[in-house]
Order: structure tokens, then sequence, then C-alpha cells
């Protein structure tokens, strides 16, 4: 495992320890519907958080709220000490390096071969040379095990396989915070196995923050430092997973996960 | 019905040089109104209504309103603006104008069969706006608009005769020329009727392999 | 401009809408005996029905007049009115359009409809009048809205034949006050306010047809979809 491709703390000293994501009384309302009825709620850097709970009690809605797919209608979101929301869009764009998203539905371009997907923000965003993106393309390929499939276009690829190539193209923009929006369901149960192991593998190997929503409870157990238990927008209950998976004290949290398990 | 095959042979020479000039008017007019309905698609995107108003309004007119009496305009009109340009180029301009106000449909709905992961996907590596536009958004939405352009293509040779209106020599011009020095209707008439007929069906042909093509 | 170039308009006007009128009747027609026979059962009815098709839709519409005004009347001794000559001209190339729009409007029908009719001994006209064809025509109403408009503007074309329609009285204004802007822009203007009213009514067709077979109409006004091919498949 290359893991010098990839954040490190001894590597990257000035990195942030402490408080990194920090939502201060957000709401957000679609239409009629309150999703998040302000919502505090913070993440230390280099955590791996799962936030779990009924589909529709928001937690995708806090991943998408912090890549600025949405905007909050009410308070603050907070990364690395520098504000996301309100802010002008110039400082939105600056913060918005730090964080990467892995979506449900891989979103690749498939227009563009995996290598291309992989290069094209690392180039025209960060301003590296097109051989260095390469060269970490090709590094980043080989830790998702696709090495052999540069050239090809995504429709080329199963479902696994583009997941993994996302993965990597997420990573090449070196975010301090990869969001993991329930990244396996849209696979064939077959394939997504390959998809956790190489999230598990990132996840005990580097120092980035994690923010995963997942029905996978298993692998939720195996890299969460913390659980959280949303229901109707609200955090009703959190802590290790040792603890929510054995002996949760919410009774929604274990109707829950009796549902799930 | 007599039909006279050596006023066939006689308009061959007029009929080639006519069909010439239709193709020229259809490959620059056709160019136009390509890049012309873009410029209207995109600037229908803007969040502002002083633009789109306008744009939208504009374009829903001369949509609505016969190309014959739009090459009227152009034609007379230019030119008592002080702005002299050839029949041709005026005929040529005016068919693109009045294509482009059907391609920018394409456009949008091309750009809006884009999915929305993919503006997600963009926004989430912050690539900027333009760079999203050039590498992400049109690149996709072009492949999915190339069958409705050749359509439109094809729609568009079959109004080109209307430029002979303004004095342009195309195909019809030429046969209407041919006629009256000759006194000769059914042979030129009838063969640029089958040219029509022949030049359409070979592009739709030409499109559908062209569609099989970009399908894979 | 003077009240009497205005009568010269306002009669073009009236010829126009003769000529649509006449014309969208007899495309109409076209339309649906083409658009039927398309999906006939025996072979040769589909085919001569498409050869229709290809070959009105290929040709021009400004060739098309040309031949009709030009060719006929020697060949076969007809001379015609040239509003009639207008109308078969147009009304033929529109009609192999709409044969396309009827076309596919039949065969959009759930297949599990026909086979109700089947089910039912329904002959094939029957099937056709009873199950096939009041489902079909609402969905027809919005391409049909478009054609109309594209045979409103190609009902311009006559002029070129020196019919007096809107557009010759447009050339003719122009010739006697050699002033082209302002007439043109009214000539246009007019064209837009009649293209208009007729989207209005054919709207308000789709919204009482759709009633009929409790459906909605759409909410979007949909691409005009003019006198383009949408490739056989």
């Amino acid at each position: 495992m290359p893991t010098d491709t990839l954040p490190n703390p001894e590597k990257n000293p000035a990195r942030s320890t402490g408080e990194l994501i920090r939502l201060e009384q957000v709401t957000k309302r679609f239409g009629d519907h309150t999703v998040l009825d302000h919502l505090d709620f913070s993440v230390d850097a280099g955590k791996h958080v799962t936030l779990i709970g009924p589909s529709g009690s928001g937690k995708t809605t806090i991943l998408r709220l912090l890549m600025t797919l949405l905007k909050p209608d009410e308070g603050t979101i907070t990364v690395d000490g520098e504000q996301l929301f309100p802010a002008p869009d110039k400082q939105v764009r600056e913060v918005r390096k730090k964080i990467g998203m892995v979506f449900q539905q891989f979103n690749l371009f498939p227009n563009m071969t995996v290598l291309r997907n992989i290069t094209e923000a690392p180039v025209t965003v960060l301003g590296m040379s097109k051989d260095a993106a390469e060269e970490r393309a090709r590094e980043l390929l080989e830790l998702v095990g696709l090495t052999d499939h540069l050239d090809k276009h995504p429709a080329q690829l199963s479902g696994g396989q583009q997941q993994r190539v996302a993965i990597a193209r997420a990573l090449a923009m070196r975010p301090q915070v990869l969001l993991l929006d329930e990244v396996t369901s849209a696979l064939d149960p077959e394939l997504v196995a390959g998809v956790l192991d190489v999230l598990r593998d990132i996840a005990r190997s580097t120092d980035i923050t994690m923010l995963c929503v997942t029905h996978e409870m298993n692998f939720a157990r195996d890299i969460s430092d913390q659980v959280l238990m949303f229901d109707s927008g609200r955090v009703i209950e959190s802590g290790p997973p040792e603890k929510i998976f054995s002996e949760p004290e919410h009774d929604r949290t274990r109707e829950f996960l009796s549902a799930v398990l | 019905m007599n039909w006279d095959w050596s006023a066939v042979s006689d308009f061959m020479p007029d009929f080639w040089k006519g069909l010439l000039v239709t193709l020229q008017i259809l490959v620059i007019g056709s160019l136009v109104s390509f890049v012309l309905g873009l410029v209207w698609a995109l600037l229908m995107r803007l969040p502002t209504r002083w633009v789109t108003w306008p744009v939208g309004a504009v374009t829903e007119f001369v949509r609505n309103t016969p190309l014959l009496v739009q090459l009227f305009f152009l034609y007379y009109v230019l030119p008592e603006w002080g702005l002299t340009f050839s029949a041709l180029a005026t005929g040529v301009f005016a068919i693109g104008l009045h294509y482009s106000t059907y391609t920018m449909q394409v456009y949008r709905a091309g750009i809006e069969a884009v999915p929305v992961g993919q503006w997600e996907a963009a926004t989430a590596l912050n690539l900027p706006l333009r760079r999203t536009w050039t590498a992400v958004i049109l690149p996709q939405a072009v492949r999915r608009v190339v069958p409705a352009l050749g359509n439109y293509v094809i729609a568009m040779l079959k109004d080109t005769p209307m430029l002979m209106a303004i004095s342009v020599l195309e195909m019809l011009g030429h046969a209407r020329l041919f006629s009256q020095e000759h006194f000769q209707f059914t042979e030129p008439l009838t063969v640029i009727g089958v040219a029509f007929i022949v030049i359409s069906y070979l592009a739709s042909l030409l499109l559908r392999a062209l569609e099989r093509r970009l399908a894979h | 401009m003077t009240s009497g170039l205005w009568e010269l308009v306002l009669k073009g006007v009236w010829v126009t809408i003769q000529l649509l009128v006449c014309s969208a009747l007899l495309a109409a027609a076209v339309s649906f005996v083409v658009g039927v026979a398309r999906t006939h059962r025996l072979w040769i009815v589909r085919f001569l029905a498409g050869f229709y098709t290809e070959v009105f839709r290929g040709t021009s519409a400004l060739v098309m007049i040309f031949w009709v005004f030009f060719v006929l009347p020697p060949a076969f001794g007809w001379q015609l009115v040239p509003l009639w000559a207008g109308t078969l001209a147009l009304g033929l190339t529109y009609g192999a359009y709409g044969s396309e729009i009827v076309r596919g409007a039949l065969n959009a029908v759930d297949p599990a409809q026909r086979e109700g009719g089947i089910a039912l001994s329904f002959t094939p006209w029957q099937r056709m009048r009873l199950i096939l064809l009041p489902q079909a025509v609402p969905e027809m109403i919005p391409p049909f809205s478009n054609l109309l408009i594209e045979l409103l503007k190609g009902t311009a074309l006559v002029s070129i034949m020196g019919m007096g329609d809107l557009a010759f009285s447009g050339n003719l204004v122009r010739l006697a006050l050699q002033e082209s802007a302002e007439i043109y822009t009214y000539i246009l203007l007019i064209y837009f306010v009649i293209a208009f009213l007729l989207t209005r009514v054919m709207r308000g067709l789709e919204k009482r047809l759709k009633a009929g077979v409790g459906k909605k109409p759409d909410s979007k006004t949909r691409a005009p979809e003019p006198v383009v091919v949408e490739a056989v498949r």
C-alpha cells in the first residue's frame, strides 16, 4: 500500500488537529418539510464518523450541505476554522477544496477515460502538471486495484470498478474530509465487498477524516470511531460503534438496528 | 405527358451549378444555426431575466414567422440601414438564424438530459464553471443532440429553395431560369424534385448510420 | 401607410387564412389516411403509404408548389385555380409529415389495448375506430399544433407564384412605398399573431380531448418538431 500518496500525519505536520467540521444551528427545509432542525454537530480531524438512521432522517442532507450541493436555510458551517456557509463564493471555492465526495451513483464523467476522470480536477483546479497528476492517478488506481483500466471509459467498467475509480478521483484532490454517500447502495451485492475493502484500507492507513452515510452496519462497525444515530433531522444518540451496536440506549436506535441488522 | 430527355441533358450543367450552391447554403447555414443555437441556449440559462426574456421573445418570434418573409426583410431592409451583403450571404444568414431557433431547443434538451450527478461531481471536484461546461456538460450534451441536429439539417435542405426568392441561383433558381428561357417546365422541375428526394433520403441514411455509431 | 395599403394587407390576411384552412383540412385527411394505412396488416398497403411519406417528405414544399403550378397543368390538362393548386401542394406535403404523427401516436397506444379489442372480437376497423383512435388522437394534438404553425409559415410560399397572400401583399406595399422595414415588420407581426392564436386554439382542443380520456394536458409546451424527419425505425 503506497501510503505516501495519501495524507499522512507525519508528512503533513501542518494539518489541523482538533475540531475540523462544525455545523451550528443548521436548518434545512424542502418546501414545508424540515429535514434538519437547528442541528449542532461537529467532527474532529482524522475521525471516521458514520451517520445511520432511517431514510429521510437527514443524513445525506448533511453530506450535501458540506459539499455545498445544498444551501442551509439557517445556521453556519465551518470547516478547518474557515466558514463555508455563509461565505462569499470565492471563499466557498477555497474551503471546498478541503472536501471530497463519493456518490451513490458514482457520477464519473462518461466522456472521459478513467485516467482523465482522475487527473481533470488536479490539473485544472490545483494547477498540477499533467505528468504529476497522471503519476498520482496511477498510484491511486493501484491503491484501488484498477491499474489495468486507465484508458477505459466508465461505461466499460462494472459498478464496483466505477465506484473505486470515483474514490480514487476524490482522493486525487488530497481532501482533508471524504464524504461517502451510500457508496455501495447502487452496487450489485457481489461487488460491495471490493469497494468496502478499499475504503477500510484508506480508513486504516490515512488520517483522512471520513463522514459516511451507509446501510452496511458491519462496515460501519469496522471503520467508525463514532456512530451517530439520526432520526427526524436530529442526532438522538451517538457514541463508539461498540456501544451503539451492542447496547443502544434509545428505543428508536434499537428498532432501527433490529430492522437493518 | 411528353417528356423530353434532351431537355434534361440541356439542363444538367445548370443543375450541377445549382446543386453546388444549394450544398453551400446548406453547409454554411447549418454551421450558423449550430453556433447561434448554442449561443441562444446558453444565454437562456443565465439567471437574469434581462437576458432570457428578450432572447426568448426574439427566438419565439423568429420560429413562428415564415422564413420567406424573414428573407425579404433582411434582403430589402439591411441595405436601407446601410448594410449591403450579397443575396447569398443574406440568405445563408437568414436560414441559419431561422434554424438556430430550433437548434437552441435541441441543445436545451441535450443539456437538461445530462444527469444532475454530473454537475454535482463537478462541484465536488471544485471544477470552475467554465471548465464544467466545456469539459463535462457540453461534450455529453453534444453527443445526445447530433441526431436531432441532423434532422434539422435535412429540414433545412428542403427550405433552401426559398433563397431563390431573393435571387440566389440554387437548384430551383436554375430550374426556373432554364424553364423561362426554354419554355420547358416539366423536365427541370422534375429533375430537381427527384434530386431533393434522393439527397434527403441519402442524408437520412447517413444520419441513421451516424446515430448507430454514436449509440455505442 | 395609407388605408388603401392596409386594405391590401387585410386581403392578404384573408387569402392566407383561406389557404391555411383548406390545406390544413387536406393535410389532416392525408395524415389520417396515410398514417392509418402505415399500420395496416397488408404489407403492400404499408409499403405504398410509406413510399408516399418518403417521397413527399423528401421533397421541398416550394418545389412541390412549382411542380403543381407548372408541371401538372400541361401534363394532365388541368388548370387549377391558384388557391386549389396551393392547397394541393401544401396539403400533400404537410400531410406526409402529419402521417408520421398519426402513425407514431397509433403505435404508442399500449398493445394490450389492441389485444383487448381482439378478445372482444372487434373487427380491425372497429378496433381502430373505437379503441385506438380515441386514445391516440389526444396525443397527436401537440405535434399537430406544431405542424400547423409550420403549415402557416409554408403558406407564404405561394406568394412566389404570385398568389395575393399576406407575404405577397407585403411585397406590393414595399413596391408602393419604396420602404421595407415598416411593412415587413407588420407582416411578420401579423403572422406571429395568427400563429399565437392557432397555438391557443390547439391547446384548448388538447385540453378537451384529453379530458375525454381522463388525462391532463402536457404541462410544458413541447419543443416544436417542425417539418423534421424523425428517422423511421
